[in-house]
């Protein structure tokens, strides 16, 4: 993956298999102590302690499609190669919670690349799923939820241009005001 | 242009859109729409499967067809990704593999628009490595 967005996308695959309803990213940046950390919390069907530890083997999948499961495993080894780490919380039946801490300054650290694309896409895919999308740096903590976008569009349809664009834009607008490293 | 900072922003581009667009009819009934199924796991994501659904998104608006275009998990062809099922009313999914940009615009113009198939479809007689 060559964007932290990708493996967001990537892992909010995970959470949907899981039958989530309601999905929380949080993105925190703190140049003090050199993090940068994403937290991908859900409440699906959850892993038992057994799935737990085999869920970053990169040969362990839960799925018949195929053999392999790569994405928790990429995730780790991104997270690794740029001096942080991946943590994986999850109890059956009470959701899982997924961290990565990146090194911000590490030159390995990829990109957060267009996230806005990717929170686009999935409301877009999921629009039964409460998708909720948090970014805080020092300067300040921008939020945005599906829930309030459906409540504001009513009947005019997400996949409208002008709408995409204009969500593309608050998205951004709000991540440049509160200087977040993308 | 204004910008576009805050919820009530993009509350007031969606009133002034609400008067110019006709509202999709049969958004309760998504089996008469035709659907687009494009793969996002993990090989598709990586393969640029996101570039794929942003395309169908911005082309079947731009062209105005009807159809309902979503994400969906791994259809197991990593081999051949990126992946799409299109689903037409009254027919049965076929699945495409290898969609990029240039692919995609083929299956809206012959597939979607004309009912022809194009080439790149994925056999029916695949098999998971359980069967």
């Amino acid at each position: 993956m060559k964007t932290i967005s990708d493996h967001i996308l990537d892992i909010l695959q995970n959470s949907v298999t899981a039958g989530a309803t309601f999905i929380e990213i949080i993105v925190d940046e703190n140049k003090k102590n050199d993090f940068y950390t994403i937290k991908l919390t859900d409440n699906g069907c959850g892993m038992s302690e057994e799935i737990l530890k085999k869920a970053t083997d990169p040969f362990f999948t839960s799925r018949n499609t195929r053999k392999v499961g790569l994405g928790l495993s990429l995730l780790k080894q991104n997270a690794e190669k740029a001096g942080g780490f991946l943590s994986i919380e999850s109890k059956s039946g009470a959701g899982t919670r997924v961290k990565a801490t990146f090194q911000l300054t590490n030159i390995d650290r990829p990109p957060m690349g267009n996230i806005w694309e990717v929170l686009y896409i999935t409301w877009v895919s999921y629009s039964s799923i409460e998708l909720k999308y948090v970014h805080e740096t020092e300067k300040g903590r921008f939020e945005i939820n599906s829930s309030e976008i459906v409540e504001i569009l009513g009947d005019v349809p997400l996949t409208n241009k002008e709408i995409k664009e204009a969500i593309y834009e608050l998205i951004k607008n709000n991540l440049k005001s509160i200087q977040a490293t993308i | 242009m204004t910008t576009i900072k805050t919820l009530a922003d993009l509350r007031r581009i969606k009133e002034e859109l609400q008067s110019k667009i006709k509202l999709r009819e049969n958004s309760n009934h998504p089996e008469q729409l035709t659907q687009i199924k494009v793969g996002m796991a993990t090989c598709g994501i990586a393969s640029g499967a996101k570039e794929t659904m942003k395309y169908f998104l911005e082309e079947l608006e731009q062209q105005a067809i009807d159809a309902v275009v979503t994400q969906t998990g791994c259809m197991g062809f990593c081999y051949a990704e990126p992946t799409v099922e299109v689903i037409l009313p009254n027919r049965e999914p076929v699945v495409f593999g290898f969609v990029d940009k240039a692919k995609a615009q083929e299956i809206i113009d012959v597939y979607i628009k004309k009912g022809k198939l194009v080439d790149g479809v994925m056999p029916i007689t695949f098999k998971t490595i359980d069967d």
